[in-house]
């Protein structure tokens, strides 16, 4: 089995990457994009079993830093 | 006086920190990132700048996660003395130990020059050899040192005056100019500015050496 962990930086955290894409993409002429956040998708393979609990622990222990980041599981 | 500076693949800063520690009086060993326990008797724990693991994940992740650290966060637990410069502070928040996180630096880019530094608080045994308020000049050179924690979090290290060391002109973008933070017991320091690159008058200036020296005086009067 897959599961993908979708990283996002906490609303309300300033994230300097995606305010640089906002602007690049405003330079390209694109003037509708209001917001641009920027995240990191990790995609686990597996064991059969893997409880939900478990995959919770490995973003709570490595996969996110839960001081700025926040996490969504995804079970592919 | 026994230091040790831990090696990570893809440190950079660890062979200048203990240049830094033996000119400060510190029989210092180096030690690689997969030993379990740290040599006997070792009184400061250097954590060295890089870019340890390749800044892969979240800069100093990785690193926190080695068997090392946790033999250093046994010894920061037992009130030992930890140092944690530029990556070897990104490592020491990711353990816990300190708290907050660094994040990118607000312009994106990359800094490397000399920054003007306020020193916090001189009851720490980092800062013993400074005047509280002087500002001194160290070397920065990040990517990540951008400070942040919760707004709680920041007004108590602010309250406990756990600030070691604030920009005079944040380059970063870091909450209330952090450059360095202590731990409650004041035995953990992490900052972003290298002072081991400041401590030989050959090499860009002698303010960071009283880090080192206040350090030593720690336990010379022990």
């Amino acid at each position: 089995m897959k599961a993908r962990v979708i990283v996002m930086l906490k609303s309300g955290v300033l994230d300097p990457q995606g305010e640089a894409i906002r602007h690049a993409l405003g330079a390209m002429g694109f003037d509708r994009v209001e917001g641009v956040r920027q995240g990191k998708v990790i995609e686990l393979d597996l064991a059969e079993d893997t409880t939900d609990p478990e995959i919770a622990e490995m973003c709570e222990r490595l996969l996110a830093n839960t001081v700025i980041e926040s996490y969504r599981i995804e079970r592919v | 006086m026994k230091a040790a500076v831990v090696v990570f693949p893809g440190s950079n800063c660890d062979r200048d920190l203990a240049v830094a520690f033996r000119a400060a009086g510190f029989d210092t060993a180096m030690v690689w990132h997969k030993e379990t326990t740290l040599p006997d008797g070792i009184d400061v724990v250097g954590v060295p700048g890089g870019f340890s693991y390749g800044d892969y994940l979240r800069s100093g992740a990785i690193a926190a996660r080695a068997p090392v650290c946790r033999a250093v966060a046994d010894h920061a637990v037992r009130g030992g003395y930890v140092l944690g410069i530029c990556n070897g502070f990104q490592v020491l928040t990711e353990t816990g130990l300190l708290p907050g996180a660094l994040m990118r630096n607000t312009g994106i880019k990359y800094i490397c020059r000399t920054v003007p530094l306020v020193v916090g608080p001189a009851d720490s045994p980092f800062t013993a050899q400074y005047e509280a308020g002087e500002t001194i000049r160290i070397p920065i050179a990040h990517h990540d040192g951008n400070y942040t924690a919760a707004p709680d979090v920041l007004a108590r290290i602010r309250d406990e005056g756990r600030v070691a060391f604030a920009y005079g002109d944040n380059p970063n973008g870091s909450a209330h100019d952090i450059a360095g933070v202590l731990s409650d017991n004041r035995r953990v320091l992490g900052m972003m500015p290298h002072p081991e690159r400041a401590a030989d008058p050959a090499l860009g200036g002698t303010d960071g050496r009283r880090l080192f020296a206040g350090l030593a005086g720690e336990f010379a009067a022990a």
